[in-house]
């Protein structure tokens, strides 16, 4: 442990931009308001970098206690940052990606009235983000869990006047509480049983207990709680329906926060207790089964989706599944790699979504797009890298890390040859569908004027696909984005090649080793266990056949024979309907949850106990006392003669009182 | 000797009658007249007594009800002549800008 006095710079940062912004951007010019926030957010970015370059393993981990906060007897919770090769890397990829964001977001947000309002949140976040990513403690990782909750919900509500946005605001607020009553009651039992939340304490405690393999004990139930909280803020089933939604919030936003960075959190949550995990192998296997139904059942309702942001959503919910697939297994760093390059890949996915809804209008059906290679070629080419790399072709960025999972899921102790064939299909989901978005968005004619006056979203698949009619003098002529925007892009295409060489022979994964020791010699054993390479070279050619399958699979669809999707659908019928409406899950969740709760609430809590009891007994205490001052008001008339009366009569009782006191006497 | 009953129940009368005029009657001095015959009752007990007992506290109060009674009429009959000078009337129950 070293203490390294720069570390609370870095989300300190952020946060003054975001104060800077918020008390004076409503007065500032656009200018004022940009410079601002690319400054403190390429300082946090800076500081990384520094902090990054006087990295040594060595020294490893650096701390910095910023201040006191909770001591009560001998538990103390203090704010306090934490530094070590798995905050590294989330340090950078959070200031790296998040600065290239801000950058863009000034292009993509100029013109919106809430221009300052945006950056101020875009600031605040890194500041939550980076609180949750270098925390020394599980609180201070809450507070920062929380904070990236908090600044979810306001951009995703940013356009709060549209009732989608603001209802998909709430409700990813409302499923993410869900996670994080988990989360907090696996705080609780932590406090409780080993009377600290300190990373460094709770896991030096936990690593001389036994391991779990028996039956479900304390750190079992922990490890389950966690994984509800990671479920929450990750998007994993059964809590992922809020991912989806959130791509109400403008396309930045949907970059930064719901694929490259908060959505991770609770990856990174799940490998920073890899300690508890590891003594808790059914928790574990949860993870692991978590995240292998979440790859393939997100991925398959990516297939039919038709808003582009919605496919990316899916597509997003689909890799985080991966993230927990490789942790369940064991493989924590193959998880973090993946996060990596995810964030690289899935950012530059959006943004060049965003740079074509902004070039299109707002347009965001993918019906409606179609030969936009031409419009837009810098968007098409990074466009295409990220499709590429996202469908996992070598040597791309998402080859090595899925490929790495996919591998330690099929080797690993903790694997299974189950999980590796769900995550190959799950890859060979992912690459037609990408590739169906890519060939939709940029093969073909341009089939947006044809039926851009009658706004209809949700006609069939049938209706658009080879619509092609008419696309001369529209308002929204397809154009380029502007310089601001595709800068960012470019940056994020050459980290989505990049990106994964990094993982080569084990490079990453040694790194990160410090960190994950537990699971490090687990993979080691399996390593001289699985006898090299011959099988691992085989399963990634699989992986790398089921990308190309993909591949052609979409090229055939929708580009040779545009006919068939329509027929396909059609003949699948319930299946292609159900699938299409993304199983009903939210109509079930509407219907086995919120209504009852809904109705619940109305008839017992509202009208029964709220309006019954509570209301009941305050209205009725209140008509008593009117109905007694009622009567006795008129006592006081304001008559002389009445009060006079009444003093009479008060002296002839007493005086009667006094009389029949002596008679009786 | 006339026995104390006589005086107590006489004076007993005079308060009642005071009472009742005060009840009843609706102009200002009339009421005020009853009050001074309310005092006076009781004067008229408290010499009662005084002689009774052959104490002279009884006496003394009664002087100083007098004066009490004096001052009363001044302030009372200065207060029914600013009353009149802006209501133009002594009926009490037209004198109700404090009533509910």
């Amino acid at each position: 442990m070293t203490l390294n006095p720069y570390l609370w710079l870095v989300p300190l940062l952020p946060l003054a931009g975001a104060a800077i912004n918020g008390l004076l951007g409503r007065k500032s010019s656009k200018q004022a308001i940009s410079a601002v926030a690319l400054i403190f957010c390429g300082a946090a970015f800076a500081m990384a970098l520094f902090l990054a370059a006087g990295f040594s393993s060595a020294s490893a981990p650096y701390y910095f206690d910023l201040a006191h906060w909770i001591r009560s007897g001998t538990f103390q919770v203090d704010f306090s940052f934490y530094l070590d090769q798995l905050s590294l890397v989330m340090l950078l990829v959070v200031t790296g990606v998040g600065f290239l964001i801000h950058i863009y977001s000034i292009g993509y947000m100029w013109d919106d009235d809430g221009f300052y309002r945006f950056m101020c949140y875009l600031n605040l976040f890194m500041f939550f983000m980076l609180t949750l990513v270098l925390a020394k403690n599980y609180l201070v990782m809450f507070i920062g869990w929380e904070g990236v909750g908090l600044a979810s919900y306001l951009l995703i509500g940013f356009w709060f006047t549209k009732d989608s946005a603001a209802s998909a605001g709430k409700k990813a607020f409302i499923v993410n509480r869900i996670g994080d009553f988990g989360f907090l009651i696996a705080l609780f039992l932590i406090i409780k049983h080993f009377g600290s939340l300190d990373f460094t304490h709770v896991f030096a405690a936990v690593q001389p207990l036994p391991v779990e393999t028996a039956g479900a004990g304390l750190l079992t139930a922990i490890g389950l709680l966690l994984m509800v909280g990671a479920a929450g803020k990750s998007a994993q089933i059964p809590l992922y329906v809020w991912l989806p939604d959130a791509m109400e919030g403008p396309t930045p936003v949907s970059a930064l926060i719901h694929a490259a960075t908060m959505v991770t959190a609770g990856v990174y949550m799940v490998a920073r207790s890899s300690t508890i995990f590891e003594h808790a192998p059914m928790a574990m296997t949860v993870v692991a089964i978590i995240g292998t139904l979440t790859a393939l059942f997100a991925a398959t309702i990516g297939i039919a989706q038709t808003d582009i942001k919605k496919v990316l959503a899916y597509s997003t919910v689909s890799q985080l599944g991966y993230m927990f697939m490789g942790c369940g297994v064991g493989a924590f760093s193959a998880g973090v790699f993946h996060l990596m390059t995810h964030a690289f890949f899935k950012g530059l996915l959006f943004l060049a979504a965003g740079s074509v809804i902004h070039g299109i209008g707002g347009e965001q059906d993918m019906r409606k797009m179609g030969g936009l290679r031409f419009y837009m070629p810098w968007t098409f080419l990074t466009m295409s890298i990220a499709t590429f790399t996202i469908a996992g072709f070598p040597p791309l960025a998402a080859y090595f890390s899925k490929d790495e999972i996919l591998w330690k899921a099929y080797s690993n102790p903790n694997g299974s040859w189950v999980y590796w064939l769900i995550g190959v299909i799950t890859a060979f989901l992912t690459s037609f569908y990408m590739f169906r978005l890519w060939f939709m968005t940029f093969f073909g004619d341009y089939r947006g004027a044809a039926d851009a006056h009658t706004a209809e979203h949700h006609s069939d698949l049938a209706h658009s696909v080879h619509d092609t009619s008419g696309h001369e003098g529209h308002d929204h002529h397809p154009h380029e984005s502007p310089w601001v925007m595709l800068g960012p892009l470019f940056v994020l295409a050459i980290l989505s090649v990049v990106g994964g060489w990094v993982g080569i022979g084990g490079r990453f994964e040694h790194f990160l080793a410090p960190v994950f020791q537990g699971s490090a010699e687990l993979a080691h054993e399996s390593a001289g266990g699985a006898a090299g390479h011959g099988p691992e070279t085989l399963l990634m050619l699989i992986s790398v056949a089921a990308a190309i399958l993909g591949f052609l699979l979409a090229w055939t669809l929708y580009l040779r024979r545009p006919l068939w999707p329509t027929r396909i659908a059609a003949g699948l019928g319930g299946i292609y309907t159900t699938v299409f409406n993304k199983y009903y899950v939210d109509e079930i969740y509407g219907d086995v949850f919120v209504k009852p709760l809904i109705e619940g609430s109305t008839a017992i809590l509202w009208h029964g106990v709220d309006q019954g009891v509570i209301d009941a007994a305050v209205n009725d205490s209140a008509d008593a006392a009117r109905e007694v001052s009622d009567k006795a008001r008129h006592m006081q008339s304001g008559n002389l003669r009445s009060y006079a009366g009444w003093v009479a009569a008060g002296g002839a009782v007493v005086i009667a009182y006094m009389v029949w006191l002596g008679v009786t006497r | 000797m006339i026995p104390l009953s006589y005086y107590l129940v006489l004076s007993g009368i005079l308060f009642v009658c005071g009472v009742l005029g005060f009840l009843i009657k609706r102009n200002i001095i009339t009421i005020f007249m009853s009050i001074e015959l309310m005092l006076n009752g009781v004067n008229l007990s408290f010499v009662a007594f005084a002689a009774q007992w052959h104490s002279l506290s009884g006496q003394v109060f009664v002087f100083f009800v007098m004066v009490v009674a004096a001052a009363e009429a001044a302030v009372g009959l200065a207060i029914i002549i600013a009353v009149y000078r802006t209501r133009e009337t002594l009926n009490v129950d037209q004198v109700n800008l404090l009533k509910l």
